[in-house]
């Protein structure tokens, strides 16, 4: 299902069961039909299933070490449905501690680890609000189990709390048992508000977006417009509160604990983007996949909410673009840094694409429990084996790889701008230069160095044929011998 | 060539106290080039330049990681530039110091190029103007160029901010008189020293030949021909003296105004009022010594008016059909002379206007189109978006960007000169009409939109000599008034209008949507923008031809002394060494393939073809029939009185326009062939690196478009390294080897702000913003929901 607010354009005149048939095949959960990612025969030499596995990856991380542990107390989804069957959590923190810290966070999203630092081991961790309510209760096991948190780093004094949800919204949840840790009961910890708001003002955002790209793109008052969608404004608070996070991790300042509501939305924003400016294995194409895969599929952002796969019911509140916010912010990303990441704007695009086409069940379902029970790995095709089998394609060839640096985008609306290939590329009158003539030369001079290598290559072949036989010219070969490959 | 020790640094020494060697002889600094291993950084003058007053003790305010700290030094001030000699200049980068400009340093600001001076007393900025009464404790500079320097004084003896201060104030705001500029003493000094350098082949047009030449090029010699009937400005003459005596008028007008302003702080701008229209008034076309007019034209004609009334040629398409522009005939009342007039407008109309085979299409700038008041204000609105003092103002006014943006106007005038640059292009390219622009004076939006049109049109344009030989043609001998629309002699802030900086902004538009069309980069236009303000070039630096050719003694009453030879700015070699040089340099660009005969014989046929068939043509458009009527138009322009607004229905003029536009847009660009911009809302953009340049929050530490560019560039010298290995083995010789200089090697960490951020960020910091969240107005209600509709209270 291509997203309609952008996609394709309505079908004019279409017959009565034309359209039945549409509405049938668009929205197959509606009529008690299967995804076609369930149809789908597709086949691939990769299997993209195979990218993301777990263990590997927190091993890739240095994990478990002494101070953190790999549990699967949550292997059969008990002590949270929405969390994957295997987590990281702090070394002293018992099972029963879990357990008891599940009852003081929303949905029982305990706080887990997402990243840790390679030399200062500070940590990202991240879960759901904690259980406040208007009383204001407290928890002991929830204040120790930070504490905990904050010890595994011995040099720290304190753990910084990022909330993603501006204060007032973070307030107003107490209302509904809700809240944020307090001074009173955490001491050793300080808490900063992010001020991103939830998802019905992102979507409400990307509505006005769409006015006034589609059909026709503003002219005259195109900049106030932008700025009336606020959609950039959204991008700059979440890139802000992500580079925080990176810059606190980095320092080696302080470990840092993610939350917001849920702790599927806004967190999985947060994190994600953190760990793509401190970590460059993520810049790469599987590293990227690796990322979406953990951060956002395995940890249960609700994909099935938000996008409503197959659903006809498309004023549901629970819909909203963060994931597609999230790739927006990505893109910012590789726009300021051209050569960070491997993988080129079409890889973004081509995820978009599939987050809403339901031909890969790859963001099918709300969590990993609902998957397996779907037995989604084994019934669908991965988007990662499309991709991974073609991967030249969605490769930037100006890629450097440059370990250990950490990239701080600059969020400034001086250099945020609309992701016009992306929101606008069904306009024809902004069709953009495909590929992009610096690209494209690039590739060209790429082609050429290669042709030269391999002339030398014969060359020297043929002139080391020639040196059995006693040189003729004065110079010597043997000279010119060892600068053929220094270069490369 | 500029004397060495200019160059090199710490020349200009040997005399004990630098602030009396007024006339530094180029040798002596030849001489002194060793001594440079002083401490004390020392103050590099141009041959010709005099220190005026210094300050010493001075703190210079350098930015750096969202903190400010200070740096002592003196800060001078000469005939030519306000300088800062600090204490730390080492601390510079390799690659950094490689872009350096030979001629004005990181710390040295041109008097031209100042545009601003506030003081800040107990904390309040204050503008800074005449006869000061109390001196600042810090002084903010703001520079054309859109760099800000702050001074804090507070450290400084009283007697030498009194000094330094009324200096300053007095070298960049008090009138001058043309021939008290910098460029005349350096020209003088520097006599023996300019070579022009051998390698630059721009076009000046200021001979018969150059204009021959283009004709030649671009095959208009059947229907045009180069005048020499100005020569020695015989035309202009008549009105010469009236416009010295206006000039000299003028002067002693600012200058009692100035004075005056010295006394009393009332605003200048209303007492500049009444005088701006005399001045108007009798301002004349100011003509080069050669031009071009349709071959038919009777060279009499041009001499009724000065000049006024003529149709003058700027280019000719590969159809045949041709730009041409005039300016109006002066404004009458007298009844006698506008029947005059008309039956004169009337003639030189029907010499050009020839149906079926030359048809004209009038296109008058003065009235449906920009103002030059709307220009000035909207530049001055947008650049005080980039004038930023510190990092708060900064991050405040990042939440309203786009709104404060949109609200100063220049990217719509930007987009409206490229879109009447495309309406244009369609006539001539599709209609295979002959355009005549008409405007007051022609030298204004004449100049921009008729360059814009050339620059679409024509791939030679898009060449750095071609594109230089451009402004040559169109503004310099167009008689674009620089001194006056640069307000270089600060006699008229009302008539300061970036006229050529708005150019030079919907070229970088162009250059930024296609780079690969144009052999220059976006850092040659940057650069080139800067040089506006740097008076040893005479480019930039008069308001005609003809008023150079006067006051540079090349014309008769002054044949005894030698003609002073001035610098063009086209000299690149001037300013940056040659390995900056390759920053101007578009890698991206391809020399356009040699046509084989086959091509070219069918371009030509299909050329023929569009000629023969003219009836066809206009008989798309059955409005343009009403020939009679079309005259009467142009007449009723020229003669200022303007009735009737549109000459073609708008309707029709908008749907051919549409057309060629998307039509053209729906193909695959040829960068050799015609070029149009795109003008969508979201494709005119801010051109960052002119504007974002100097300002460190915006810096992308390792990003930005350098950051591909240099990647490029270092495959570039790889592929080059080895095809000169391969012809080594072919030559089977050792050839030297030579590097490729590339400035950009070894640098994987260079920012966005590259070549121009010698402000430095040593620290990985990020910067960020320190403003929050700006309401959200009538979307309250949704923020204050819940993202899930689930009470949580009993879970």
């Amino acid at each position: 299902m291509r997203n309609l607010r952008f996609a394709l354009k309505q079908e004019g005149h279409s017959r009565r069961d034309m359209f039945e048939i549409l509405t049938r095949y668009a929205f197959p959960l509606a009529h008690s039909l299967p995804l076609f990612a369930f149809l789908n025969e597709e086949k691939f030499n990769v299997d993209g299933w195979t990218v993301y596995n777990p263990v590997e990856e927190y091993r890739r991380q240095g994990l478990p070490n002494h101070h953190w542990r790999i549990t699967f107390i949550n292997k059969c989804y008990e002590l949270c449905d929405t969390y994957p069957a295997l987590l990281v959590v702090p070394y002293r923190a018992s099972d029963d501690d879990l357990r008891r810290v599940a009852t003081f966070r929303s949905r029982n999203r305990i706080p887990v680890l997402s990243w840790i630092h390679p030399e200062n081991k500070t940590v990202i961790v991240r879960c759901s609000q904690p259980l406040v309510g208007m009383s204001g209760k407290r928890n002991k096991d929830d204040e120790k189990y930070l504490d905990v948190i904050r010890e595994t780093n011995k040099q720290i004094s304190k753990l910084t709390i990022y909330d993603a949800r501006p204060s007032v919204n973070a307030v107003a949840n107490k209302a509904t048992g809700g809240g944020y840790e307090s001074d009173d009961a955490y001491h050793n910890a300080e808490l900063f508000f992010l001020d991103i708001h939830n998802i019905h003002v992102m979507r409400e955002s990307l509505k006005k977006v769409k006015d006034i790209v589609y059909p026709n793109v503003e002219e005259s008052h195109w900049l106030s417009s932008l700025e009336s969608t606020h959609w950039l404004e959204h991008i700059k608070l979440v890139l802000t509160g992500a580079i925080q996070v990176a810059d606190k991790v980095s320092s080696g300042k302080s470990s840092v604990l993610v939350h917001c509501s849920d702790g599927w939305d806004r967190t999985a924003q947060l994190t994600s983007l953190a760990m793509l400016m401190l970590d460059s294995f993520y810049r790469s194409i599987e590293g990227f996949e690796i990322l979406v895969q953990k951060e956002w599929i395995s940890f249960g952002h609700k994909f099935a909410s938000r996008i409503g796969h197959g659903d006809k019911n498309h004023t549901d509140a629970d819909r909203s673009p963060i994931f597609l916010q999230f790739i927006d912010c990505v893109w910012q990303m590789s726009k300021q840094f051209p050569t960070a990441f491997e993988f080129n704007e079409q890889f973004l695009i081509i995820i978009l694409d599939h987050l809403y086409s339901c031909r890969f069940g790859t963001f099918l379902f709300n969590c990993e429990s609902a998957r397996e029970r779907q037995k989604v790995t084994e019934r669908t095709v991965s988007l990662w084996s499309l991709i991974n089998s073609n991967k030249e394609k969605f490769k930037n060839p100006f890629y450097t790889k440059e370990i250990n640096r950490v990239l701080y985008p600059v969020a400034s609306m001086r250099h945020l701008e609309l992701w016009v290939n992306y929101y606008i590329r069904w306009n024809p009158r902004i069709k953009q230069q495909q590929p992009n003539p610096v690209e494209q030369r690039y590739m060209e001079l790429l082609a050429l160095r290669d042709e030269y290598i391999k002339r030398l290559e014969e060359l020297q072949l043929a002139n080391s044929a020639k040196l059995s036989d006693p040189p003729t010219s004065p110079s010597s070969p043997s000279q010119m011998m060892p600068h053929v490959q220094t270069h490369f | 060539m500029l004397g060495k020790g200019v160059v090199g640094g710490g020349g200009g020494t040997k005399a004990p106290k630098p602030s009396f060697v007024s006339y530094v002889r180029p040798e002596e600094i030849h001489t002194n080039e060793k001594e440079v291993t002083e401490k004390e950084v020392t103050l590099h003058l141009l041959p010709g330049e005099q220190l005026l007053c210094e300050a010493s003790t001075v703190l210079k305010y350098v930015q750096e990681d969202s903190c400010q700290h200070g740096v002592y030094g003196r800060l001078v001030c000469t005939d030519f530039k306000i300088a800062f000699l600090g204490d730390d200049e080492s601390a510079l980068d390799n690659d950094e110091t490689q872009f350096k400009n030979k001629v004005i340093g990181e710390n040295d600001i041109t008097l031209h190029c100042v545009d601003q001076i506030y003081g800040v007393f107990d904390e309040k900025k204050k503008t800074l103007f005449g006869q000061l009464k109390k001196y600042p404790e810090k002084l903010i500079i703001h520079c054309k160029d859109l760099r800000v320097f702050q001074f804090c004084l507070r450290y400084t003896k009283e007697e030498e901010v009194k000094r330094i201060v009324s200096g300053i104030i007095h070298h960049t705001q008090a009138p001058k008189l043309l021939k008290r500029l910098f460029l005349f003493s350096y020209a003088t000094a520097a006599q023996n020293n300019t070579v022009t350098d051998p390698k630059n082949h721009t076009v000046m047009f200021d001979t018969l030949k150059d204009w021959c030449w283009e004709l030649e090029r671009t095959k208009g010699n059947m229907k045009y021909k180069a005048v020499s009937v100005n020569e020695g400005y015989k035309v202009c003459e008549s009105s010469v003296k009236l416009k010295d005596a206006v000039f000299a008028h003028c002067y002693v007008l600012s200058v009692t105004r100035w004075l005056a302003s010295k006394r009393s702080s009332i605003n200048r701008r209303q007492k500049e009022k009444p005088h701006l229209y005399l001045e108007g008034d009798l301002r004349q076309f100011g003509l080069p010594a050669y031009f071009v007019v349709p071959t038919p034209l009777p060279e009499e004609n041009v001499q009724r008016f000065q000049g006024h009334g003529i149709p003058i040629w700027c280019w000719s398409c590969h159809n045949g059909s041709a730009l041409l522009k005039m300016s109006a005939l002066p404004k009458e009342q007298d009844d006698g002379i506008l029947q005059i007039q008309k039956s004169f407008l009337d003639g030189i109309y029907k010499t050009i206007h020839r149906p079926p085979y030359e048809i004209v299409k009038t296109e008058d700038l003065s009235s449906n189109f920009l103002s030059l008041q709307e220009i000035q204000t909207a530049y001055s609105k947008f650049k005080q978006l980039f004038l930023i003092d510190n990092s708060t103002e900064f991050w405040d006014t990042d939440i309203k960007w786009f709104s404060l943006l949109e609200s100063s106007s220049w990217l719509d005038i930007i987009r409206r000169c490229l879109k009447k640059a495309i309406e244009i292009t369609e006539c001539m390219e599709a209609q295979n009409m002959n355009v005549l622009l008409l405007e007051e004076n022609a030298s204004d939006l004449c100049c921009l939109i008729s360059s814009l049109v050339q620059l679409m049109m024509d791939p030679h344009c898009r060449t750095r000599i071609g594109f230089q030989s451009l402004i040559q043609k169109e503004w310099v001998m167009g008689g674009h008034c620089f001194l006056d629309r640069c307000n270089h002699l600060r006699q008229n802030d009302k008539e300061e209008v970036p006229v050529f900086l708005l150019f030079l902004d919907c070229v970088w538009q162009l250059v930024h949507q296609h780079p690969p069309a144009f052999e220059f980069t976006e850092t040659y236009l940057t650069v080139l923008s800067d040089s506006l303000y740097i008076p040893i070039f005479s480019t930039f630096f008069f308001n005609s031809p003809h008023q150079k050719d006067t006051n540079m003694g090349r014309e008769g009453q002054d044949t005894q002394s030698k003609p002073l030879n001035l610098l063009t700015v086209w000299d690149w070699s001037v300013q940056f060494e040659p390995k900056a040089q390759t920053l101007l340099k578009n890698p991206l660009y391809v020399e356009k393939p040699k046509l084989d005969k086959g091509q070219r014989k069918g371009m030509r046929f299909k050329h023929q073809r569009q000629l023969s068939l003219p009836l066809t043509q206009s008989k798309s458009s059955p409005k343009r029939g009403f020939f009679r009527e079309e005259t009467d138009h142009l007449i009723k322009n020229l003669l200022g009185k303007r009735i009737s607004k549109l000459i073609n229905s708008s309707d029709e003029l908008q749907d051919n326009f549409r057309e060629f536009y998307d039509s053209w847009h729906s193909k695959s660009t040829d960068y050799h062939g015609l070029l149009l911009p795109h003008i969508e809302g979201p494709e005119i953009k801010v051109w960052a690196q002119r504007y974002l340049r100097w300002i460190p929050e915006a810096q992308i530490l390792g990003g930005g478009q350098v950051a591909t560019l240099s990647k490029l560039l270092e495959m570039m010298e790889e592929v080059q390294s080895l095809q000169e290995k391969i012809d080594e083995r072919h030559h089977s010789q050792q050839a030297p080897q030579a590097e490729a200089p590339c400035l950009l090697r070894n640098s994987a960490r260079l920012s966005s702000l590259f070549p121009f951020a010698l402000l430095q960020r040593h620290s990985s910091k990020p910067v960020l913003p320190t403003s929050g969240w700006k309401a959200l107005g009538d979307e309250d209600d949704l923020a204050k929901r819940e993202d899930e509709f689930v009470d949580l209270g009993d879970v």
